[in-house]
């Protein structure tokens, strides 16, 4: 089967953070950008399918500026097989993104599409789900375990308190969490194969979606900053703050 | 008048808590609130969702398919009641079963979902943590249909001295094409982790499963604390990957928050740093957990942490 991999580039896991003095966003002016590590997992576990001779194809995508060819180079590093570039220069909401996928879905016919469950930047944990919903297809968010199974899928899923083992039927979107696997390092050799491998790209305009913003960003700030408090010397004077000053055993 | 639909999270017998927490962000979006309650076997959980305050009507759908809670059917269901009972807002809760859910709901509704809300300032406008908490976005929405998930712990609960009249509602048709095949729920007596007034939180200081355990559980069950985790000990193996506080794990705001051996990635502050009172024991004394803690330890865990247990008892 073939498999269908989003990706998307983002701020690096271990930047720190700073938001625009006047609110407007996030400075990303010579930040270092990286695939997002949700996808990462994806893509690895796509690849996987593949040695395994589950998936015949794995075919990553990204929706995003010329830079986001750097992310699907890396994808391409770790094993997959081709790639789909959609330049948009603007910021897509989930649900935008959601439709541009479901479109290149319905190019593409993928048996399964493992996406991240979350970007790390902004947080919205959405577009897998919004995906299977566009589609009909069913949806093993949050995943642990992947176990093709013919023409359906095992989905062992995080959720709060525990494990859930889901049964789909294929097609389906899965959505990967951090245990689901841990990705490899790119080779060298590997990465200077990806630079052959096939890349096309073309403007989100050519897919002919309605992909205008909904929400309106307002305003961009630091959290409230949390004051430090104190060092205390040892056990007892820990224990005497927390019964005395903060009163909370 | 606005008409909100809360989605109630429960097992078939209990209302989960966080429905109390989803009410209460509710109202701030004023107007009437109705729950819908949709299971098999779950009239009990509707008589609980009734005595919610502040709610207006109990929808009860009840069906097999509804039984294991998937998001392939309960999202056919909710969009058909959103339709038909003309809502202008879906609220749920930022919790796994939120998260799974929503976006396939403002997904088949065709808008654009806010989640994670942790501030709602009217409706259509609303405050949430982007950028694993490092950044609050305030952001506008005059989507037809606010669809919310909200995060629990910003929210107080609202008390349950309500009286709403339960309604059953018919079941929407079958999507048919998943199955629950079964849970492996974790089996504590300790409080649960997203709703503790304690929480006792390891990191990779403690080296080991063993160690984690040693160390941590005492202190625990002498302050009736939920146990929690970093990522870090969750990826080394130490516990399961529900114990994870951070930005992709729990959310957690107790009052005691005590971090051990922890050393205070900006993941992890993003899933504690509202707690009320801060406590970290750490040996490394430039460990940044040290610097939004109200009280710091700097000390050998191993000595530190049996000695807190001995002189708390």
């Amino acid at each position: 089967m073939k498999v269908l991999v989003p990706v998307k580039r983002v701020i690096d896991y271990n930047v720190k953070v700073r938001v625009k003095s006047d609110g407007t966003g996030v400075d990303l002016n010579n930040v270092k950008m990286a695939i997002n590590p949700f996808d990462e997992i994806a893509v690895e576990e796509a690849v996987r399918l593949k040695e395994a001779g589950t998936a015949t194809e794995v075919v990553v995508v990204s929706i995003g500026p010329k830079a986001s060819q750097e992310v699907l180079r890396t994808a391409l590093a770790v094993g997959a097989d081709r790639a789909i570039h959609i330049e948009s220069d603007t910021d897509l909401e989930p649900l935008a993104v959601a439709k541009c996928l479901k479109h290149i879905v319905d190019d593409e016919q993928p048996q399964l599409v493992i996406c991240g469950k979350q970007a790390i930047d902004d947080d919205s944990n959405q577009t897998g789900q919004m995906l299977a919903a566009l589609l009909g297809w069913p949806q093993g968010a949050f995943a642990s375990e992947v176990t093709p199974e013919g023409n359906a899928i095992k989905v062992t899923r995080e959720i709060d308190g525990g494990l859930e083992t889901l049964q789909l039927n294929l097609p389906a979107v899965v959505t990967s969490d951090l245990r689901l696997n841990e990705p490899r390092y790119a080779s060298l050799p590997n990465i200077m194969k990806a630079k052959k491998k096939p890349l096309d790209s073309k403007p989100v305009a050519d897919l002919g979606i309605d992909v205008a913003p909904r929400l309106k960003a307002v305003n961009f700030a630091p959290p409230a900053a949390r004051k430090g408090g104190i060092k205390v010397g040892n056990v007892a004077e820990l224990i005497d703050k927390l019964r005395q000053e903060a009163r909370v055993i | 008048m606005m008409k909100t639909l809360v989605i109630a999270e429960h097992d078939n017998q209990q209302l989960n808590a966080v429905t109390l927490n989803v009410v209460n962000a509710a109202t701030r979006l004023k107007g009437e609130i109705d729950i819908l309650v949709a299971g098999q076997g779950c009239a009990e959980v509707a008589q609980q969702a009734a005595a919610v305050a502040g709610v207006t009507r109990v929808l009860l759908a009840e069906a097999d398919h509804y039984a294991g809670q998937l998001a392939e059917e309960l999202a056919l269901l909710v969009v058909e009641t959103v339709q038909q009972g003309g809502y202008q807002a879906v609220v749920s809760p930022s919790s796994s079963f939120g998260k799974n859910l929503t976006p396939r709901v403002a997904a088949l509704l065709d808008v654009a979902q806010v989640s994670d809300v942790v501030e709602i300032k009217a409706v259509g406008s609303y405050v949430r943590p982007i950028y694993a908490g490092n950044v609050m976005l305030t952001v506008e929405s005059a989507e037809p249909v606010q669809v919310l998930t909200v995060r629990p712990t910003a929210f107080d609960a609202v008390a349950q001295d309500g009286r709403a009249e339960v309604a059953s509602v018919a079941a929407a048709a079958r999507a048919g094409v998943s199955a629950l095949v079964g849970r492996e729920l974790s089996k504590s007596d300790r409080p649960e982790l997203g709703a503790a007034e304690v929480v006792v939180s390891g990191g990779r200081g403690l080296g080991n499963g063993d160690n984690y355990r040693q160390v941590l559980e005492p202190l625990a069950d002498r302050l009736g604390a939920a146990l929690g985790a970093s990522r870090a000990a969750v990826d080394a193996g130490f516990v399961p990957n529900d114990y994870q506080v951070g930005q992709t794990g729990k959310i957690v705001a107790p009052q005691l928050y005590v971090a051990v051996g922890i050393s205070g990635a900006i993941q992890h502050l993003a899933g504690m740093s509202d707690s009320k009172i801060i406590v970290a024991i750490n040996k490394d004394p430039d460990a940044p957990i040290f610097q939004i803690a109200d009280y710091g330890l700097e000390a050998d865990l191993f000595e530190a942490v049996p000695e807190l247990t001995q002189q708390l008892g």
